[in-house]
């Protein structure tokens, strides 16, 4: 019953008029924002952080608004895997498989509606397991000390290297490169500057806005300029669209099944949605057998990924919150908004600030009901954005990402770092180094080291400490296997591969 | 394989260099003499044993692109700095119009397209953060004097201008 009074809680926070139209209106970007082609939830959030924060909404609604445009965008990034056959981030690759080919089959709308029903029935199992395991997971946090808490983020960095990259050396030089930049800046405890040389502008460290803008926004444009905007145009058409009863029915086991694999994998630290999508889709592939005709445009190919991918999205909110890991690239950047609206995620976040926390579940409830009602008969509205061209399209993109970063500090400094990291961001993408773990070893640096030094300060700096408790033990064997296990198992699991026209 | 070993190779350097600058953090008595090196010791040996790896262990290349495209790019970058630092002595509008028509024309060549979404970008998002959004440290224009624009440009060259 503790459940429910919270969640009443949680609804008194987030049914208020206010909060209902920002929930619509988050929803509402969120989608465009998804479906848009070379914009996916990861870059349209972060794009969004600093212009959120300069409007001045307190915490419960900018929480509101960016988990609307959070699921907004995992729903919208459908539109364009289906019709266009490009994924607008890497979780979505999966919905290609089936959802193009049934796309040029002539059932384009079918494909979008009923992924659109995965993706709530996703979404909706996720948030009420997030509801469930939450606060109990919550309550083991507590046993968790600097030793647990170093091995923790050891294992998000070393699943999240192991899954995101073809090559575990890159995904761990994307992770230094993280953990070396969150360095910079004054150190706490001693007061003096770390590795800033002398610029003065270094001192306060660099803002992770400023890396995610300019690793996921900015690096996008060069990506434009290098293919001219291509490939952006509509193969398929969209004739009417109605509500597809039949396969919604038959797929109904596939979405069940696909939401708790998907689940299970979002609430591994580190792995997140794009594990969750491929695991949707593998498990359903071999339960149907040959004969499912998987990868040829079948129902059950379009509504396992999509039930995956965002039951994994509401998954990674469990590690998310209750230990402040986040297990996906997107829930990096909600973590970055969290840190933005000084909270602290945390154990301790569900005893002392519950009405965030529940208000922030009861938003994601509202958020997925909204998206449901809005994406089947607007539909056709959406697909319509994706026929805005590239060339107005990342100008666009560009400026706002200026915009934003200009108004949090004012300082051209920022902004010439921001198109540093789009530069990086651009040659990392190139060299297949992801780029989600250097976005979270700049958020996570300071926490890594804090939890390391306050386990040597207490053990008087005997190493052996970090391995004194059977969860330690645990974090550190599963961190290993993690980074090691996907080398043994890229021959087993290999990656199908999208469809080509 | 040469554009991994080239990474390795730079990723290896920096990861010393890193070890090295760490070397000379300052402590004092409040953070012990150790520990706010410990971690940087350990990132740049992470990232150093990596590179290493990468090095002797090279993926094939990717496919890089043509050298006209490579000037287009740091044709962008050129722009887009140079909008960063005009920002602020020139105002929103003008600045944003120019960056804005650039890319677009890069993103595909044609005039009339590029110019429609320069003005028609910049003064939408003036709109859209001035008046919807109510951004406050926007300004439409400035008029600025020689000096601080000579100020704003030589930000870019390095060692002579930025405070």
């Amino acid at each position: 019953m503790d459940i429910l009074s919270n969640l009443a809680l949680g609804f008194s926070v987030a049914l208020s008029p206010y909060t209902l139209m920002l929930a619509i209106i988050g929803c509402f970007l969120g989608t465009i924002i998804g479906a848009l082609p070379g914009l996916g939830p990861s870059n349209g959030v972060a794009i969004l952080i600093p212009i959120t924060f300069t409007l001045g909404l307190d915490a419960t609604a900018a929480l509101v608004l960016m988990t609307s445009v959070y699921y907004g965008a995992m729903y919208g990034g459908r539109i364009s895997s289906i019709l266009l056959n490009i994924p607008g981030d890497e979780p979505a690759l999966m919905t290609t498989l089936d959802g193009y080919p049934m796309a040029k089959a002539g059932r384009a709308g079918d494909a979008l509606v009923l992924s659109g029903v995965a993706s709530f029935v996703g979404a909706f199992l996720a948030t009420i397991g997030l509801m469930l395991l939450a606060p109990i997971l919550a309550r083991v946090a507590f046993l968790f000390g600097p030793a647990e808490y170093f091995a923790l983020y050891l294992l998000a960095f070393c699943t999240l290297g192991g899954m995101a990259s073809n090559n575990q050396a890159k995904s761990a030089i994307a992770a230094c490169i993280g953990l070396g930049i969150a360095m910079i800046g004054v150190d706490s405890s001693s007061g003096l500057p770390r590795l800033t040389g002398g610029n003065l502008h270094l001192f306060d460290g660099i803002d992770f806005l400023v890396a995610i803008v300019g690793l996921f926004a900015i690096a996008e444009v060069f990506f434009f300029i290098e293919n001219h905007g291509k490939g952006s145009a509509i193969g398929v058409v969209l004739d009417k669209v109605r509500i597809p009863w039949k396969d919604i029915m038959s797929t109904k086991w596939t979405m069940l099944r696909a939401s708790l694999v998907g689940f299970i994998a979002g609430v591994l630290p580190g792995a997140g949605a794009s594990l969750g999508s491929f695991m949707a889709y593998m498990s359903e592939k071999s339960i149907a057998g040959e004969k499912g005709g998987f990868g040829t445009g079948v129902p059950k190919g379009v509504a396992a990924p999509e039930a995956g991918n965002n039951s994994a999205a509401g998954g990674a909110l469990v590690p998310m919150l209750t230990l402040g890991v986040p297990g996906s690239g997107t829930t990096a950047v909600l973590l970055a908004l969290l840190m933005t609206l000084n909270i602290t995620p945390g154990p301790t976040l569900f005893r002392e600030n519950p009405d965030v926390v529940w208000g922030l579940i009861a938003s994601l409830l509202i958020a997925n009901i909204v998206l449901l009602l809005m994406n089947v008969p607007m539909v056709k509205i959406f697909v319509k954005i994706l026929t805005v061209p590239a060339w107005v399209l990342l100008p666009g993109v560009t400026m706002i990402s200026f915009v934003g970063i200009y108004s949090l500090s004012g300082s051209y400094f920022d902004l010439l770092l921001m198109i540093g990291f789009g530069v990086l961001g651009y040659f990392l993408r190139k060299l297949d180094v992801p780029t989600v773990p250097v976005i979270l070893g700049i958020l996570l640096g300071g926490n890594m080291e804090d939890a390391l030094r306050r386990a040597m300060t207490l053990s008087d700096g005997d190493p052996s400490y970090l391995f004194s408790s059977w969860i330690a033990i645990g974090l550190w064997v599963a961190a290993f296997a993690g980074f090691i296990a996907p080398m043994f198992l890229r021959n087993i699991l290999k990656k199908p591969q999208a469809v080509t026209d | 394989m040469a554009s991994d070993r080239i990474f390795g190779l730079i990723t290896l350097i920096t990861a010393v260099a890193y070890i090295a600058a760490a070397t000379q953090i300052q402590t004092n008595l409040f953070s012990g003499q150790f520990l706010p090196k410990l971690f940087p010791y350990l990132i740049g040996a992470v990232a150093a044993l990596s590179s290493l790896v990468l090095i002797f262990k090279p993926d094939p290349n990717p496919e890089w692109p043509q050298s006209p495209t490579w000037i287009n790019m740091a044709i962008a970058v050129a722009v887009l700095s140079v909008y960063a630092v005009l920002i602020t002595p020139l105002g929103f509008i003008l600045p944003t119009m120019f960056a804005a028509g650039i890319i677009s024309y890069q993103i595909s060549p044609n005039i009339k397209n590029a110019v429609l979404s320069g003005i028609g970008l910049s003064l939408l998002l003036f709109v859209l953060f001035k008046f919807a959004l109510g951004l406050g440290n926007i300004v439409a224009y400035k008029i600025p004097t020689l000096a601080s624009l000579w100020d704003a440009l030589t930000i870019l060259i390095p060692f002579v201008g930025g405070h």
